[in-house]
């Protein structure tokens, strides 16, 4: 059973829990620092078109392949694109895609898993058995395979992540549902006649929002690294447009005369991503301490 | 344990059945008549008509399930549109390639995850468990891809010590095709060893904590022998059925890793077919992946069951 089943069992007021986790929350250290970094992420990803010191499409055959100097601080690429501004417009995308993904995958999966954890019996059984199909496919090879008959773009690669990764969300909420419908207060509220569609809304849902919260976060970390994979082997984002794994995509070919051009994406891949998933389990610890 | 293996096998059957209709559908997504899309640029009417008739195209879409379905039962996954070959032997061809891919790779995580889990454990809260942890981390959020790129510059642009990519069969040089595995294998290890440094660090720190382990010690025994005979035997069960669960990031792994490493196994195929618009290929390598998948789940299931009585009820 969860702390939040726990503390609302327990009759701790919503404000009151809500402070606790926030003072845990605040007490893991690598966690705020990973807060801190998402948010300057986000920041730059939305900053990107005032702070970009160059057109990121501008191809200048001058500066073809330059390393690191004062003009381009990150270097330019195989036609003499600034590194820099590239890489702050590709954080876009790389963002974006995360977040759509899993707003996607939560959108479909949450209304499915609420479903099949409160009604059981065969409509269980059937998105029960759905979800194991969708997992019986590798992540990767089932976005790569919807990316490819969709067609190659960001708005499909996002599509293709987004439905990858729904079986974790229905599990998760079916999961979750099967725990506390079970519970007393949820038995009262049926008591009371309350109908189902409240008793899911109102009594149900608050307690799968921590552990969606957690597991949101954690995906949107996968759903980055996807759709870096996804541009990387060129079903992503097209050309000229840049992201980060369609940069890395372009660099692979310059490895020995530009070196530079492969760093500079996969350092922020990593960061992005570890960031995301250090605030996962910070989230974890302080929504669930349990649970850790 | 019969019992056990049947039940498991009565709710493969729906799931393969949703596998084959999700893999069957993915031919619905191509916008328009798939007949055109398969057909190339030249759309040659003539290939149009031909297509639709052996395809079924113009049956409707239950028969059209149904015949595709008797033909995968029967081992046939249609044929290459750009080679002509049949998607089966193509599969098969490249399948030697990426089993040694991911039998190194397993191994490799096996021998990293699971000491630097049990250290992380034992040293719980010490500088080797957040040293542990901090390469765990990352190992999960650095992309296996940007890794394969970083280890080529470093160690055969910078330093020449092993080839950037390519593939020597071990019947033609054992040494040339280890040189050439080393580096995708360390790549693709490395990301699963710390998923099972992570797992074993947890299912060794619940394990430390039980009743027969305290007795072990109160009994006189070394730490050394209530960590491997009592502690690890217990511990590792969980921690191998997931090796075996893994294999799925495995092979996703693997898909970038060999375009990475011009490796030409499993990986490079389906790849060059999103690009070639070779869809049966696309469509076969999907079925592939996750019927093995299944299998091995299974397999896990199974030896999971046969350690611990108490799932087999």
């Amino acid at each position: 059973m969860s702390s939040t089943v726990l503390d609302i069992a327990a009759g701790v007021s919503e404000p009151r829990r809500r402070n606790r986790a926030l003072t845990r929350f605040l007490a893991h250290r690598s966690a705020v620092v990973a807060l801190v970094v998402v948010v300057l992420f986000i920041a730059v990803a939305a900053l990107a078109p005032w702070i970009s010191p160059y057109d990121p499409m501008a191809t200048d055959w001058s500066q073809v392949r330059k390393a690191p100097s004062a003009a381009h601080w990150l270097g330019t690429d195989e036609i003499g694109r600034d590194l820099l501004s590239r890489m702050l417009w590709g954080s876009r995308a790389s963002l974006l895609a995360g977040v759509v993904s899993v707003l996607i995958a939560i959108a479909v999966g949450l209304p499915f898993g609420l479903l099949a954890g409160y009604v059981g019996g065969w409509i269980d059984g059937l998105i029960s058995r759905m979800t194991d199909a969708l997992l019986s496919c590798p992540f990767l090879i089932l976005a790569i395979a919807l990316a490819a008959f969709l067609g190659p773009s960001l708005t499909n690669a996002m599509i293709a992540i987004g439905i990858s990764t729904t079986p974790i969300f229905v599990r998760l909420a079916r999961g979750q549902v099967m725990v506390v419908k079970v519970e007393d207060y949820v038995e009262a509220a049926r008591a009371v006649g309350n109908p189902s569609y409240r008793i899911l809304l109102r009594h149900i849902l608050p307690n799968v929002v921590p552990p969606l919260l957690v597991q949101s976060t954690l995906t949107i970390a996968t759903a980055i690294i996807a759709e870096a994979s996804l541009s990387f082997l060129g079903v992503g984002q097209q050309p000229p447009a840049p992201s980060w794994g369609s940069m890395l995509n372009v660099a692979k070919d310059f490895m020995s005369q530009a070196p530079w051009m492969a760093l500079w994406p996969g350092v922020a891949i990593c960061l992005i991503v570890l960031a995301f998933n250090v605030l996962g389990d910070g989230l974890r610890d302080a929504l669930d301490p349990k649970e850790h | 344990m019969l019992n056990f293996i049947l039940r498991r096998l009565v709710i493969l059957l729906p799931t393969l059945f949703f596998v084959s209709l999700l893999i069957f559908g993915l031919q619905q997504l191509l916008p328009g008549d798939p007949a055109l899309t398969m057909a190339g640029e030249d759309r040659d009417p003539a290939l149009i008509a031909f297509l639709h008739q052996k395809y079924h195209l113009d049956e409707p879409l239950p028969i059209r399930y149904a015949l595709w379905a008797g033909s995968v039962l029967q081992g046939d996954l249609g044929e290459s549109i750009r080679t002509k070959d049949p998607v089966a032997g193509l599969i098969l061809q490249k399948l030697p390639v990426t089993i040694e891919l991911a039998g190194f790779s397993i191994l490799i995580a096996l021998l990293i995850g699971i000491p630097a889990g049990i250290v992380s454990a034992v040293k719980k809260d010490g500088i080797l468990d957040y040293l542990a942890n901090m390469i765990g981390l990352a190992g999960l959020s650095i992309p296996h891809f940007w890794l394969g790129i970083m280890l080529i510059l470093l160690v055969s642009v910078q330093l020449g010590w092993l080839p950037a990519g390519g593939y020597v069969s071990p019947r033609e040089d054992l040494w040339l095709n280890l040189q050439g595995m080393i580096m995708p294998a360390l790549v693709l290890g490395g990301g699963i060893a710390a998923v099972l440094m992570r797992h074993t660090r947890s299912a060794m720190l619940s394990v430390l904590q039980a009743d027969y382990i305290r007795t072990a010690r109160a009994k006189g025994l070394t730490d050394r022998v209530v960590i491997l005979r009592h502690g690890l035997r217990n511990a590792l069960v969980p921690v191998i059925t997931l090796a075996a669960i893994q294999l799925g990031d495995l092979l996703s792994g693997a898909v970038l890793t060999e375009q990475v490493f011009t490796t030409p196994g499993f990986g490079k195929l389906i790849v060059e077919a999103v690009f070639s618009r070779d869809y049966a290929i696309v469509q076969g390598v999907v079925l592939c992946t996750a019927a093995a998948y299944m299998l091995l789940n299974l397999l896990a299931d199974v030896a999971y069951a046969l350690v611990n009585p108490r799932l087999r009820s």
